[in-house]
């Protein structure tokens, strides 16, 4: 789960990481009378949504404009807002389609001496915590990775261990920070640590920490993710996440307990089990369609979920057609033609459906969906289910 | 022969008398597994499915030697319960549950690197070796004993792989899914390790996703291991756009080397043969074997 850059700083300022004053602003007004309060000859106007590169970013309809601004007056702030609010921003990681900013953060701007980029995250293959540091702060570190890899500075942490400050205080050297900051860096990260490790957190980035005039240090941007499996042990965390950063099925879906992604094709997929709902859309496209959705309703999933799944499904005005495949191990067969039989009739099915059961009970299931008389083709196997529904939708799409 | 798991195999539950404890447990006992008791804090003294409960790990092994145990403890308890079997030395830990956060697992795996303990999973379907041993939630009727290890981050995608095995009539020595959370215990290098010395593992199929570089190391594995018996793979998730969890908490492309295709390449490039299509795994093993 990820949140704002102002859910990340309130968060991390709790921890005692250094943050530039800042008010969370809805409408233009609001921005004149933050940059007034805030007092600073310079703010940044910073538009807040889910995504990195911000600030190379460009707004769809006015492309000289960035998703973030520095003012230099209240006046300007309002305008600013005005012209950010409720329109679509574009960055490297937003995709085309972009995303509606319907929020902005006015932050009280700061001398700038030397930009840093600090992170914390969960390295798989070493299975520890690693902090990832570079002098080369403000810029996409994954160029920095490709280009300058000597400037990219790593530690690990032994999860028995917990940090040791001596490994703080060894990072702020190879940065060449000095004196009083190496203290003031090793405070930082050992609150950056109790964050992420108190939090569930799956990574901590701030791009940049800098140094400023004065010699402090402060992040300047910040952004968290949490881990989803951990979330159950933080509400007040669960509570962070914002509905307009979310597709609304993929929200439905979450309700429900089901693992939902919305691609950009046609054909819907339900499956159960996140890996054969992975092969399902590539074997699609194998056969030359693409794939609506991924969709794993889950091992153990009742009757309530798979009809609620298959109703999210259809509720996708692109589908074209839907492709059921169901390896049933806990999951039984029977229960799952139920469900798509009840789902069926009450929304009323408009395009193609292809069903393939195979396991627990499968001749139960197939005997439901016979004798349903609904028009459901039945596959053999996870080959022809693909082909049918390719040949299907195609068949309709010509007539 | 077949790895890790036998007829002889004495397994422990944890959280026995759950619901999905008890699912499984009857199931297992139903295929012909030796499961021994159980373990369901504050429910010692009492039996279940004819069998002993235990408060304690510790309790349960001092009534009589297990060989494994396997865990259908819910997240919020799962890593303890890991971790309570590491304790007491239980040789192979099998835990089904998914949904364990990610730092509980990181100490866990820490207490594992110190022990003799092996893990299987979690996340995962288990382990099998037909007509002997099942440890896990894996439908017993679609295997068949036989020649093809195999081994897969996906648990519905390994019932494909021995349900096509199967209907070729190769059946499998022994089915292990290793689970689709980042962190976890045995790894591809480790049951790839295992089938290699296996005697009646004659080939093998290895079904990877999309995230991490598991598939990347085990390719330069096979590699080096100069092996003979031909091995098939599938790589799930070509289709699955960067940066998002595709449901597994470790199917998510989040680096360069870690997409489904830089896994192909890899896999192709160490000799492993890869199936066309998820439903062609044991077709393309068969046209490998029958060369």
């Amino acid at each position: 789960m990820n949140i704002h850059e102002y859910q990340a700083k309130e968060l991390l300022r709790s921890y005692g990481v250094p943050t530039p004053k800042g008010v969370l602003i809805h409408s233009p007004e609001e921005a004149r009378q933050a940059v007034r309060s805030l007092g600073t000859p310079i703010c940044a106007v910073k538009a807040q949504i889910h995504a990195g590169g911000r600030g190379a970013g460009h707004f769809k309809d006015h492309p000289e404009i960035r998703g973030v601004r520095i003012v230099k007056s209240p006046e300007e702030a309002k305008d600013a807002a005005y012209q950010m609010l409720n329109r679509t921003l574009i960055t490297r990681q937003t995709g085309s389609a972009g995303r509606v900013v319907h929020k902005l953060y006015v932050e009280a701007g700061c001398a700038i001496e030397r930009e840093l980029y600090l992170s914390m995250l969960i390295d798989r293959s070493a299975r520890k915590i690693m902090i990832v540091a570079s002098q080369a702060g403000g810029m996409s570190i994954e160029d920095v990775a490709e280009k300058t890899p000597e400037k990219i500075q790593k530690v690990w942490i032994d999860p028995e261990l917990g940090l040791g400050d001596y490994q703080a205080r060894v990072l702020a050297t190879r940065l060449d920070l000095q004196g009083p900051q190496i203290n003031e860096f090793a405070a930082i990260i050992r609150s950056v640590y109790s964050a992420f490790t108190s939090l569930d957190a799956s990574m901590i980035e701030m791009n940049p920490l800098v140094v400023t005039k004065e010699g402090g240090l402060m992040a300047l941007d910040a952004k968290m993710a949490f881990d989803d499996n951990g979330l159950f042990r933080h509400p007040q965390i669960a509570e962070l996440s914002d509905p307009n950063e979310e597709d609304p099925r993929e929200q439905e879906a979450a309700r429900f307990g089901l693992s939902y992604v919305s691609l950009d094709g046609t054909i819907g997929c339900m499956v159960n089990g996140a890996g054969l709902a992975m092969a399902t859309m590539d074997i699609i496209h194998e056969e030359g369609e693409s794939p609506a959705n991924f969709l794993d309703v889950g091992g153990g999933a009742s009757r309530e979920k798979v009809g609620a799944a298959f109703r999210i499904l259809l509720s996708d005005q692109k589908i074209e057609g839907v492709l059921v495949n169901i390896f049933g191990g806990i999951m039984r067969c029977d229960l799952i033609a139920g469900a798509v039989i009840d789902a069926c009739r009450q929304e009323g099915l408009k395009v193609p459906l292809v069903i393939r059961l195979a396991g627990t009970l499968v001749e139960e299931g197939l005997t439901m969906l016979r004798q349903s008389g609904l028009n459901i083709t039945i596959a053999t196997d996870l080959g022809d289910a693909a082909r049918k529904i390719v040949a299907e939708v195609r068949a309709r799409r010509a007539a | 022969m077949s790895i890790l798991v036998d007829k002889d195999t004495k397994v422990l539950v944890q959280g026995f008398t759950g619901a999905q404890g008890t699912f499984h447990s009857e199931q297992s006992i139903a295929y012909g597994t030796s499961i021994i008791g159980g373990v369901t804090p504050g429910r010692g003294g009492k039996t279940h499915l004819n069998l002993p409960v235990f408060d304690t790990m510790e309790q349960a092994v001092s009534q009589a030697k297990a060989d494994a145990s396997v865990i259908y403890v819910p997240p919020a308890g799962a890593a303890d319960a890991i971790l309570e079997a590491v304790s007491v030395e239980i040789p192979l830990i099998v835990c089904i549950t998914e949904g364990i956060p990610v730092q509980d697992m990181l100490r866990v795996r820490a207490a594992l690197d110190r022990s003799k303990s092996l893990l299987i999973g979690p996340n995962c379907p288990g382990i099998i070796t037909p007509d002997a041993c099942k440890i896990g939630i894996m439908p017993g009727p679609i295997h068949r004993r036989g020649s093809v290890g195999v081994v897969s981050r996906s648990g519905t995608l390994t019932y494909e792989a021995v349900a096509q095995t199967t209907a070729l009539g190769m059946g499998q020595s022994t089915s292990v899914g290793i689970g689709g959370d980042p962190i976890k215990g045995l790894d591809f290098i480790d049951i790839l390790e295992r089938f290699l010395a296996d005697p009646e593992t004659q080939s093998i199929i290895m079904i990877g996703e999309i995230g991490g570089t598991s598939e990347i190391e085990a390719a330069q594995f096979l590699k080096d291991s100069k092996t003979k018996k031909p091995v098939v793979g599938l790589v799930a998730g070509i289709t699955a756009p960067p940066g998002r969890r595709m449901g597994h908490a470790g199917a998510v492309i989040s680096g360069g080397n870690d997409t489904a295709q830089a896994k192909i390449d890899a896999l192709r490039a160490a000799g492993v043969h890869i199936a066309p299509t998820p439903a062609e795994l044991g077709s393309t093993l068969q046209s490998v074997l029958t060369g």
